[in-house]
């Protein structure tokens, strides 16, 4: 019994030093004086790693889900014979949560896992110390400019996400199935609110980007560095980042659209 | 010479995303439509519009001619005011122009038709429409058909 407890408080407080470690290391990535001109390029290059090269099934992903969308909505829609409203659900569906969620979600499989990976092979060979010891601060240097060029690209990745989706959703709806294009995009747009729909997806998005890759370039900073503990880092990260991108978004979507 | 390959990579990448987002802005959301090409106020005073909403459409003859962006409470006429932007490019409505809430197919959404009458004179900014007719609220229709019957026996 006494054994139980204290095994309660041990994993509360080392969540709780885990927690406030991850927030010094950002706050020491993101604050810390660094040369910018340096770190520009840096971020230019983990940009390319992060951003362009998940373009790839991103766009395919974005196309089938709303292809899929399109489809589904379709055959229920019909039921109500009110299939023209095909194009208002497929765009409200990827703006609001769709479009956001996913992409952060493979975000996090596609990118954040190499992060961790990436970062926990330099910490296991001693990379990292060997910065440090001729005088360059690895946070600045690794951490930094990975925690940056993921915050740009996913926001950047979910637009071109609800992009794709909208175009696969009318290819199906209106190429294949018969709505008719004017009732669908007229639909569209008359539903979708700029600032209310597409704008609350690249916030709900950018949190998502902070929180992915904050625990991607933690959980790689801070593994056991054995090959085993960057196995266990990088599930975590896929673990934990999904994880904390569905709760977050219930919690963002309450807020942002609970009062309608 | 990578490094320029990889830059280059970077900013069709982000010029892809700004692509989406006026992508998203003006065919998904219809941004450009909404947009300030001028409109014009008017506001009709109805007895029940039930199931109409903002951001609704304002057509005439079948053509979107505005938006509706406000419906409050009249509390001296006991009924509904509902604020519409029309745009500027519809000015030719006359004085007698009559409103009534339609519906878009038998489950769409409600709008507003506007029907233009014979009077020379037009409707100016912050006119009020009163020759109006009312949303149909399906279980007013069904109780007076109900009464009807009863009656007719």
């Amino acid at each position: 019994m006494m054994n139980w407890i204290a095994g309660i408080g041990r994993s509360t407080l080392s969540q709780l030093s885990d927690l406030g470690r991850a927030t010094l290391i950002l706050t020491q990535a993101i604050f810390g004086r660094s040369n910018v001109g340096v770190h520009w390029r840096l971020t230019i290059d983990q940009i390319h790693v992060v951003g362009v090269l998940s373009l790839s099934i991103i766009i395919v992903s974005g196309l089938f889900i709303g292809m899929v969308l399109g489809l589904q909505g379709y055959t229920i829609l019909t039921d109500y014979g009110s299939e023209q409203a095909l194009g208002q659900m497929v765009a409200l569906s990827l703006t609001r949560e769709l479009g956001p969620v996913v992409t952060a979600l493979l975000f996090a499989g596609r990118a954040g896992s190499a992060l961790t990976a990436e970062i926990g092979l330099m910490k296991a060979t001693e990379q990292l110390a060997s910065l440090e010891m001729i005088g360059v601060d690895p946070l600045r240097r690794v951490v930094a400019p990975r925690f940056w060029a993921g915050v740009i690209s996913l926001p950047i990745l979910s637009l071109i996400f609800v992009s794709v989706g909208c175009l696969g959703g009318a290819l199906v709806g209106v190429s294949w199935l018969g709505v008719d294009s004017g009732s669908f995009w007229s639909n569209m747009q008359a539903s979708v609110d700029f600032s209310d729909d597409v704008f609350n997806g690249i916030i709900k998005s950018l949190v998502f980007a902070v929180v992915v890759t904050w625990i991607a370039v933690y959980q790689g900073y801070d593994l056991v560095p054995t090959s085993e503990g960057i196995a266990r880092a990088t599930t975590k990260t896929v673990v934990y980042a999904s994880l904390a991108v569905l709760g977050l978004d219930f919690f963002l979507t309450a807020v942002m659209f609970g009062e309608i | 010479m990578y490094s320029r390959r990889l830059e280059l990579s970077v900013g069709a990448f982000v010029l892809l995303g700004a692509l989406c987002l006026a992508f998203l802005a003006l065919e998904v959301s219809g941004l450009a439509q909404t947009g300030d090409t001028g409109s014009y106020r008017l506001s009709a005073r109805f007895d029940n519009v039930a199931g109409l909403t903002t951001r609704a459409k304002v057509s005439a003859a079948g053509v979107t001619v505005g938006r509706v962006v406000g419906i409050r409470y009249d509390e001296t006429t006991a009924g509904a005011i509902v604020d519409m932007d029309i745009s500027q490019d519809f000015a030719q409505f006359s004085e007698d122009t009559s409103a009534s809430i339609l519906t878009a197919g038998l489950l769409g959404e409600k709008y507003i038709g506007l029907m233009t009458g014979g009077d020379p004179s037009n409707l100016k900014d912050g006119d009020v429409i009163y020759d109006t007719q009312s949303a149909i609220v399906l279980e007013e229709l069904i109780g007076k058909f109900l009464l009807n019957m009863s009656s007719d026996k």
